[in-house]
């Protein structure tokens, strides 16, 4: 087993403990707008499919990385824009207004 | 540790902020105050990651990147306009396309790497694999059974568990043949078809009351898919991001199970979607009171303490906006009225508390079972809009309910119960609910929307 793939489990092992502890405190209010939030980061994956597309090694690869691009773009742009759309909605009713 | 080129060591330190601009981002979602900065902290990070990637070593064709990023937005900026009751199969159709884009790039990975893939690097890029196709079908499933293109009930035949075990040994199977072989280029394509025959199979049995829990399943998996994309193309944003994505909905699958009363092996193992014979017992000699829309308004006004239940089935009549009138109408009133949000109620986790924000309604209102179930005895009123099984007394006192156990939202033990409902029809796990026959019980029925909007003429009228 390379050092990479060593330092890779280290790596999930506590962005798990951190994701763990940071979700757990979130709203129960908000458990709708967190999973498009979570799954718009998520689509972070991307990058993998920018980099197929742009160094263009083989056929196969090239076409599977624009399809790839094209789905994860759309998760960035459309959980981002609805997560957005979501929370703006949540108003509370202590400020009065004017 | 070798030295990595100024470049190199650039865009290492960029993927390195947009890391803990992730993380930040999820921890402002802890409360509606800050959450609308964890969207920008997201976005930021997004946008860095990406710009660093694009000005990254060996890109020799942008044309393209840029034409699938055009494409890409222009199919996102509809599906985040979609209508706000539809955000759970559009939160199952974004699973789907993640999962896909993970899927794809494991397997162009492959077919450049093999046969010089080693094993652990094999086994990481197996997992990502299945978890992604069985991820994308299964999704898909999902998505077509919330938009109703696919039947919602549950489809259960003799053997299922038997079956889809079947293919899931296959699929590992498979994963270890290539782990041992990385050059079967053959086998390769199988180790996504099969997954993708037992996405299918999983969502088959599962029911509409269910999909709160498999769509927190289903983003567990995409996330843990794309971590494992993470390890093959050694990039520690992408764990970071996929371990998040991971956890978060682990954590969302393990509260909702807990919400309906199921083990989570029992989740995990999908037999969440049975059904359980309804007992069919003594049905005869139960009344039920029943009400106008006047008393119901006379009985509402007269209030003081009001709680409102709603559940999938204000959802489906697109009541949410009515309700917020009659919130308005009994407030003006003097009545103190406030909603119970189960965690199971709706199709998806926290989809009430969505709806009810999409119709203005103060977040502070909106509050969870255990915080409002000790006020119950104290409520004059608790008004349930489309709700049924998660208000069952049964699951409190009745050892031989299929539902016993789970944790209920306690209406009954409000002065005066009020249920809306189109008919004595059971709810969707066929189960009898003994609510509607207690004495302070009354059973309003027609469609939710209409029956509110009358509701909120007669204290109309009875103002003047």
């Amino acid at each position: 087993m390379s050092s990479a793939l060593l330092n890779g489990l280290f790596v999930f092992m506590l962005a798990g403990f951190i994701g763990f502890e940071i979700i757990k405190r979130v709203s129960p209010l908000l458990h709708t707008p967190l999973m498009s939030l979570t799954n718009a980061l998520d689509a972070i994956a991307v990058l993998g499919a920018i980099l197929l597309v742009g160094e263009h090694k083989s056929n196969l690869s090239f076409v599977l990385g624009v399809v790839a691009v094209i789905a994860a773009t759309s998760n960035v742009v459309g959980g981002f824009l609805i997560t957005d759309r979501m929370l703006k909605m949540f108003k509370t009713s202590r400020p009065t207004k004017p | 540790m070798t030295d990595l080129a100024g470049n190199q060591l650039l865009l290492e330190i960029v993927y390195l902020i947009a890391s803990a601009l992730f993380i930040l981002s999820l921890k402002w979602m802890s409360s509606p105050r800050t959450a609308r900065h964890g969207i920008w902290a997201g976005e930021l990070g997004m946008l860095l990651a990406i710009g660093g990637t694009l000005l990254h070593h060996g890109i020799v064709d942008y044309k393209w990147i840029v034409i699938a990023l055009v494409i890409g937005s222009g199919i996102g900026v509809p599906l985040g306009f979609v209508h706000m009751t539809a955000v759970p199969q559009r939160t199952a159709l974004s699973h789907a396309f993640g999962a896909l884009c993970v899927t794809l790039v494991g397997t162009a990975e492959f077919y450049l790497r093999t046969p010089n893939v080693p094993p652990f690097m094999m086994t990481v890029l197996s997992m990502e694999v299945i978890l992604g196709s069985l991820t994308f079908t299964g999704s898909l499933m999902a998505a077509g059974k919330l938009q109703e293109l696919l039947p919602q009930r549950p489809i259960t035949y003799k053997g299922q568990n038997f079956v889809n075990l079947f293919f899931l040994a296959i699929a590992i199977g498979l994963a270890v043949y290539l782990v041992l072989h990385p050059g079967a280029r053959q086998v390769f394509p199988l180790m996504v078809i099969i997954p993708l025959i037992f996405g299918v199979l999983m969502i088959i049995p599962i029911g509409g009351a269910d999909m709160p829990t498999v769509i927190s399943l289903l983003n567990s998996y995409a996330g843990l898919s794309a971590a494992a994309m993470g390890f093959v193309l050694d990039s520690k944003l992408l764990i970071i991001a996929g371990a998040l994505d991971g956890s978060s909905g682990f954590i969302l699958s393990v509260i909702m199970s807990k919400a309906m009363n199921r083990s989570f092996t029992n989740v995990l193992f999908g037999a969440f979607g049975q059904v359980q014979p309804a007992a069919a017992a003594g049905q005869e000699e139960k009344t039920v009171r029943t009400a106008t829309a006047e008393e119901a308004a006379g009985i509402l006004a007269a209030a003081n303490r009001v709680v409102i239940v709603p559940g999938y089935g204000m959802a489906v009549a697109q009541a949410q906006h009515k309700v917020r009138e009659l919130y308005d109408a009994l407030t003006k009133r003097g009545v103190d009225v406030r909603f119970a949000i189960h965690p199971v109620a709706g199709r998806m986790p926290g989809h009430m508390n969505v709806l009810l924000a999409e119709a203005d309604i103060p977040y502070d209102k909106l509050i969870e079972m255990d915080d409002i179930n000790g006020d119950f005895p104290q409520t004059d009123v608790a008004l349930v809009i489309g709700a049924n099984d998660v208000t069952n007394p049964a699951a409190r006192t009745d050892q031989s309910s299929p539902i016993f156990g789970m944790p209920i939202l306690d209406v009954d033990k409000a002065r005066t119960v009020m249920v809306i409902k189109r008919s004595m029809s059971p709810g969707f796990a066929g189960i009898d609910n003994p609510l509607y026959y207690l004495d302070h019980t009354l059973m309003l029925f027609g469609d939710a929307k209409a029956f509110v909007n009358s509701i909120v003429h007669e204290l109309a009228g009875n103002t003047h």
